[in-house]
């Protein structure tokens, strides 16, 4: 028999089967989370690094003007008098005007969207994230306080829950085509904004009613008390002393629905996206148009530009070049609802 | 086990007291007339009748689950907000009017009968929005009459001298006790008749808790309240009368100085002498 084993002998550290397993796991759990950081952060350097050189000069003013405020153009390559010239449409046919002798018999390559710049598809983004949250988010916020506050639980409640859940798992490609089907064709709404808007914000309702009514319910029950005590009829009480304090938790859950908004191709190319449009959204003949006219959008034109013309030398800026702008306009919309939360959570502190 | 023989002394059943004698005085402002309530299946009062005086206060005790809060915010409808909780028997009228009739506005209700919790719940608002509250939300906006009705109420709650200097401050930076009498001012700014107090100091420390005790003294001169206690010598101090509940049932309604000196119940007596509970 072994001596009995002291204190001292015990609590020194002895390699046991569950320690090691303690430490693998350990390890493995570290490596996962950094792997996930490492993939994000290839991402972003990619697309940093190489989008950036398209976007930032080297020179004053340090910025590309042309690719941020030009709509996109077709590259036109030429040799002329031993120089490889590369011009966008318009310049080509200011220099095609200047040289039309000298021009005759030159081979000119063209390459559609590979010049100019992407300012319409801005546009077309920021004002589909635009209009889709706002519909999202009177839509979804009407809902949740439905059910966070009116409802009384019951079989068609949960069903009702049950099914916005599951509105959140459907893929949105179907989302896509079921916005083309009712609004498009069925509604007549054509290829529009309005179309796109509302298929848009279908597909973040479950997000927005999910995260709003949380946001609701963690509103303490004393404030609902103390303003129903005071007299106040329900409706009151909500606006006056719950929907505030609940603003900011609501704002968070638009956030995530900005960048999915935004990011979203399937949707959209149905239902408002256009290849290629000359006038930009605002040249409208009357202010009704506004709605029913399709607009050019980034993540569309990414994928117009990755896969649906011919790849080349040249195609390669454009596809870059948007995927920084686009990464770096969802930030900007984003940051703004981060900062209006900001202001909101510092106004209703509790 | 055999029948038990006639009652005898040693034997306690839970007997209902019977209503302590009128104060010829006193008109009662609310009669609770063998009340029943349930939330869901689980039966929560069992015929309680009892009536509360016009200006006095009147103190409910018992231990926890015995029912009293139920009772407070069966008075202003509150427990309304419950899904399944409802009164199934009896009558609660205040002056003469049964509340549970349909006809009865629940909104015009609350602004007389109103309302201060357990936990104070100021709005994360400025303490001047506080005091408005009830009063804007029924449309009024003449800013010199709620200007004076600010100061009448924190000087009603004896908080002006406190706060006069940052009535537009936030009230959630006051202390706990402050945050209280808050409470208590925004309930006597909309002018109610009666005032409901659910276990009003239980988070307020000694002093706080002695300067809402002054505060209840000095306001039963314009307000009849009702006051649920866990703590009994708040109940003995601040009271008039005191019910004193036991597993949903009244078992002895009295003056205090009786409840306490000499109740007719011994549960009552084992309770106030803090034998259980």
């Amino acid at each position: 028999m072994s001596p009995p084993a002291t204190t001292a002998g015990m609590i020194y550290a002895r390699p046991t089967p569950a320690k090691r397993a303690e430490r693998a796991v350990f390890w493995l759990l570290r490596l996962s989370t950094y792997f996930v950081l490492a993939c994000a952060a290839c991402i972003f350097l990619d697309i940093g690094l190489k989008g950036g050189a398209v976007v930032f000069r080297k020179e004053a003013p340090f910025i590309n003007v042309p690719f941020l405020t030009r709509a996109p153009e077709t590259l036109n390559v030429l040799e002329f008098e031993g120089r490889k010239l590369t011009l966008g449409d318009a310049a080509f046919r200011k220099f095609r005007a200047e040289h039309e002798a000298a021009l005759k018999g030159v081979r000119v390559e063209t390459y559609v969207y590979s010049a100019g710049g992407i300012f319409p598809n801005i546009v077309g983004t920021v004002l589909l994230v635009a209009g889709s949250i706002f519909i999202a988010l009177v839509l979804g916020v009407l809902s949740a306080i439905y059910l966070s506050e009116y409802a009384t639980e019951g079989p068609f409640i949960r069903f009702l829950r049950l099914a916005i859940v599951n509105l959140a798992g459907v893929p949105s490609i179907v989302f896509g085509l079921f916005g083309f089907g009712l609004f498009v064709i069925a509604f007549d709404f054509g290829v529009s904004l309005l179309a796109g808007w509302l298929t848009l914000a279908l597909m973040v309702l479950p997000i927005i009613i999910t995260a709003s009514e949380e946001a609701l319910k963690a509103v303490p029950k004393g404030y609902r008390e103390g303003s129903l005590a005071l007299g106040a009829t329900k409706l009151q009480a909500i606006t006056t002393n719950v929907l505030p304090y609940a603003l900011p938790g609501i704002l968070t859950s638009s956030v995530l629905s900005i960048a999915r908004v935004a990011g979203e191709t399937a949707p959209i190319m149905f239902t408002a996206a256009f290849v290629v449009r000359d006038e930009l959204p605002w040249q409208v003949q009357q202010w009704t148009d506004f709605f029913f006219q399709g607009v050019m959008a980034l993540p569309y034109h990414i994928y117009v530009v990755a896969s649906k013309i011919p790849q080349n030398e040249y195609t390669r800026d454009v596809q870059y070049g948007t995927a920084f702008v686009f990464l770096f306009t969802v930030a900007a919309i984003a940051m703004t609802a981060v900062v209006l939360r900001l202001r909101l959570r510092r106004k209703y502190k509790w | 086990m055999s029948e038990p023989a006639a009652p005898s002394t040693a034997a306690r059943p839970v007997t209902v007291a019977a209503a302590a004698p009128a104060d010829p005085a006193a008109r009662a402002v609310i009669e609770i007339d063998d009340v029943d309530f349930s939330y869901g299946p689980s039966r929560a009062l069992h015929d309680i009748s009892l009536a509360i005086h016009e200006r006095k206060v009147t103190a409910f005790i018992g231990p926890s689950g015995c029912g009293k809060s139920t009772l407070l915010r069966c008075l202003n409808r509150m427990n309304d907000l419950i899904d399944g909780a409802r009164v199934t028997g009896g009558e609660i009228r205040i002056d003469g009017v049964n509340i549970y009739d349909p006809r009865v506005d629940v909104i015009e209700l609350r602004k007389r009968v109103g309302m201060v919790f357990q936990k104070s719940n100021p709005f994360p608002k400025s303490i001047y929005d506080n005091i408005t509250y009830g009063l804007r939300i029924q449309g009024m906006k003449n800013k010199a009459r709620l200007d004076e009705i600010v100061e009448r109420s924190l000087r009603g709650a004896a908080l002006w001298d406190e706060v006069k200097d940052r009535l537009h401050e936030s009230a959630l930076g006051m202390s706990g006790g402050q945050q209280q009498r808050l409470c208590i001012a925004r309930a006597i700014a909309v002018e109610p008749e009666i005032i409901l107090m659910d276990e009003p100091c239980s988070a307020l420390d000694p002093i706080a808790t002695a300067k809402v005790e002054e505060l209840i003294h000095e306001l039963k001169r314009d307000f009849t309240i009702v006051i649920v206690t866990h703590n009994m010598q708040q109940a003995a101090r601040c009271s008039d009368r005191t019910a004193f509940f036991y597993l949903g049932k009244l078992v002895e309604y009295a003056e205090t100085r009786t409840i306490f000196m000499n109740p007719a119940n011994p549960q009552t007596e084992a309770y106030v002498s803090g034998r259980f509970g």
